[in-house]
């Protein structure tokens, strides 16, 4: 086990929080292992005293609404801006307080499995933006990748390197970071999310400064912290005008972390609206032979660039010969939901399904399964405030964070000519 | 994919929905006549469920005006109508239908104007993708599902943001979405969406020969297409049309707010109004103004 001397850094007052707290909230790590089993805890009593088991479902369900109205009420127009162009630099802190086994395995390993999750996400959403890995060890920052838009090339080399010791220091993440993000095209939106599970940091000189350097080159910086709340990342996030947010467990921590992958709403100033070139190449025959550039050997198959004819294996990418950046149409369509977002759907509230019983469908429009629980009560629905059709709550979830189409508008002719004359 | 030993449901059971193109412009126009294309439908929907006792059907009809479901095969409504459960299939189904057409046409409020008379795709594939995650949700054992469009209409330009939305949410899933297409021109959005999903296209060129392409493409269920070779997609293009002049362009430019594409040079987003080359915030105050500085 750990010295008392490597624990000073690591912060000694949080353990002696655990020890000391009985209840839910200062579980040591080995009985959260437990923690699932105790199914007495999961029940609840009724007015009469009588025990009944929670309903998962409407919880779940009442948690995601509170997310969605969250983000509707800081979305304050439905038609904000958002940077669809995202240059963001992922810091991940590999100093000696990443190997502490609070989150299991270590900090480090849940932080890695996370991040592939990120990666793999964040270009599902944003297929033309970029990342670049960065990594502090030993007091110094490391760029682990360059800025690139292959989810592939960051997930190997992130997890071929993974050994944590020494001190984290921010200061020269933030340097380090700066200065890459200082040769991007003005039309890009510059973030930083730092994934922090040090309790301090060892800065060679003032931090205030590298923090006015930053704002200044319009970098917005996010923290995810592991350990406690750090003033110092609080400020960062509020000059920078980032997000802040700790993570109490591993399910919380991989919440957090995917919150920033679909983007952010685009502060005015930061970039410049500008026409970027893009090349539409076509796919060749799997008969054309020809020598592709990312891999310099010959194959069929391929892309072929518009401009200067050279073959490129994948898309999106730049081309290595003439610098034109090279995509599908269907990659500009990954980011179209985000222009056009649907409403969120509205609740129907208990006092309409007592008034009117009979005239509600007994159907959910989407998926045909039935809105009325065993025994004729109608159960939790949603309704569209266009298209008046209702919906399960599991449709809901489903049409509002992955189709992004509500199928009642779609199927109604009269809907659709509506929208196109708003817009 | 459950390996227990116990399972109920092996490797082959599929859940096939098919989206079945009702639209009256097309169909008065098509060489082919509906009632001909309904048997060879009927067939081989018949020989789908012979397959497997598993196997589970879903019709979705995509009407001009409207789309709704035709047909369920797991519905308990369908199992007890008529003497066995073959017969049921084509009376329930064409009962429906026919309803569901008087429907459409009652709810035509004008003429589409121009030759265009496109039927509302996007509205079914979110109807079919809604109940395929209801499928997934009733446990680890459950039928393969795949979406099969038998399509003729021309593509609406304006469903192209909500299929594709469609197509990236089956593609998540593993969904693929396969395409029988009696129309005249190949339909770029159907090519697309079996491309991404992984399904199969095809342009059958003897229409009165649709039960045979029917049965020996896109009858099979997921499993075994590892074994088959299917034809396989030649020529899917993916270039973009410019919002402009709606012409399909190999280089263009991008606006780099919105992602509207252009042909040439603009000095203003026509879409989102972003004025290029300046900070937004100076656009959003002073949009009518003429600056001499920055103008590219």
């Amino acid at each position: 086990m750990n010295n008392g001397e490597g624990r000073r850094l690591a912060g000694q007052a949080e353990e002696e929080d655990d020890e000391d707290d009985v209840d839910e909230c200062g579980l040591e790590a080995w009985e959260r292992a437990y923690a699932d089993e105790r199914s007495w805890e999961s029940l609840q009593e009724d007015e009469s005293g009588l025990l009944r088991s929670i309903d998962n479902k409407a919880l779940y369900h009442a948690q995601y609404r509170r997310r969605l109205r969250s983000l509707a009420s800081s979305n304050a127009a439905s038609r904000i801006q958002k940077g669809l162009i995202r240059y963001l630099c992922i810091v991940i802190d590999l100093s000696r307080a990443a190997s502490e086994t609070d989150f299991r395995p270590s900090r480090m390993a849940v932080v890695a499995k996370n991040v592939e999750a990120f990666i793999r996400e964040f270009f599902d959403q944003n297929p033309l933006s970029q990342i670049g890995l960065v990594t502090i060890k030993d007091g110094v920052a490391n760029c682990l990748t360059d800025l690139g838009g292959s989810p592939e090339s960051h997930i190997k080399a992130l997890m071929g390197k993974l050994e944590c010791s020494g001190d984290s220091s921010l200061q020269n993440a933030l340097d380090l970071v700066c200065g890459y993000l200082e040769q991007i095209p003005s039309y890009g939106h510059r973030e930083v999310l730092i994934l922090n599970s040090a309790l301090s940091t060892c800065d060679p000189g003032d931090i205030m400064e590298t923090i006015q350097k930053c704002k200044k080159s319009k970098v917005r910086c996010s923290v995810i912290g592991l350990s406690a709340e750090i003033f110092i990342c609080k400020h960062i996030c509020q000059e920078t005008g980032g997000l802040y947010s700790v993570a109490v467990d591993e399910s919380h921590f991989k919440e957090l972390i995917l919150e920033h992958a679909p983007p952010p709403p685009a502060i005015a100033e930061f970039a410049i609206a500008n026409l970027i070139k893009m090349g539409f190449p076509q796919r060749a025959a799997e008969n054309v032979i020809s020598i592709c550039l990312c891999h310099k050997e010959a194959r069929g198959g391929g892309y072929t660039c518009p401009r200067c004819k050279a073959r490129v294996c994948e898309l999106p990418t730049e081309c290595r010969i003439c610098g034109l950046t090279l995509v599908s149409s269907p990659h500009l369509a990954r980011s179209y939901h985000h222009l056009f977002p649907i409403a969120p759907f509205d609740e129907v509230t208990p006092v309409r399904l007592s008034s009117s019983q009979h005239k509600l469908p007994k159907s959910c429009f989407g998926c045909q399964q039935s809105l009325l629980n065993p025994g004729n009560r109608p159960s939790l629905s949603v309704e569209c405030p266009r298209c008046k059709q209702f919906f399960c709550i599991d449709c809901d979830i489903y049409i509002h964070e992955s189709l992004h189409n509500c199928p009642g508008c779609e199927s109604f002719r009269h809907f659709k000519t509506v929208s196109s004359s708003e817009e | 994919m459950a390996s227990a030993p116990s399972k109920l449901y092996a490797d082959d059971v599929s859940l096939l929905v098919v989206l079945l193109d009702a639209n009256p412009f097309f169909w008065s126009a098509s060489s082919l006549p509906f009632s001909k294309f309904i048997s060879h439908v009927i067939s081989f929907l018949n020989s789908v469920l012979l397959l497997n006792q598993l196997n589970q059907i879903v019709v979705i009809a995509t009407g001009h005006n409207c789309c709704d479901y035709v047909y369920d095969s797991s519905s308990p409504a369908s199992r007890s109508a008529g003497t066995g459960k073959l017969s049921a299939l084509s009376v329930d189904l064409l009962e429906k239908l026919e309803e569901f057409v008087g429907r459409d046409e009652k709810l035509l409020k004008k003429e589409p104007e121009g030759s265009i008379a496109s039927s509302l795709l996007s509205g079914s594939l979110s109807m079919a993708l809604c109940y395929i995650q209801r499928v997934f949700r009733s446990g680890p054992r459950h039928p393969h599902p795949r979406i099969l469009c038998l399509h003729g209409s021309q593509d609406g330009p304006e469903q192209y943001v909500a299929i594709m939305n469609a197509i990236f949410s089956a593609q998540r899933s593993m969904v693929p979405i396969d395409s029988c297409f009696i129309g005249a021109q190949n339909s770029a959005f159907l090519q697309q969406a079996s491309y991404i999903t992984g399904g199969v296209y095809l342009k059958p060129q003897l229409l009165e020969g649709t039960f045979q392409y029917l049965s020996t493409v896109f009858g099979t269920d997921l499993h075994s297409r590892g074994f088959l070779q299917l034809p396989k997609s030649v020529g899917v293009d993916f270039r973009a049309s410019c919002f402009c002049h709606k012409k399909t362009i190999d280089m263009g430019y991008i606006c780099s707010v919105c992602l509207s594409i252009f042909c040439k040079h603009h000095k203003k987003c026509s879409t989102c109004g972003s004025v290029f080359g300046q900070p937004h915030s100076e656009a959003a105050s002073e949009p009518n103004k003429k600056r001499k500085a920055g103008d590219t």
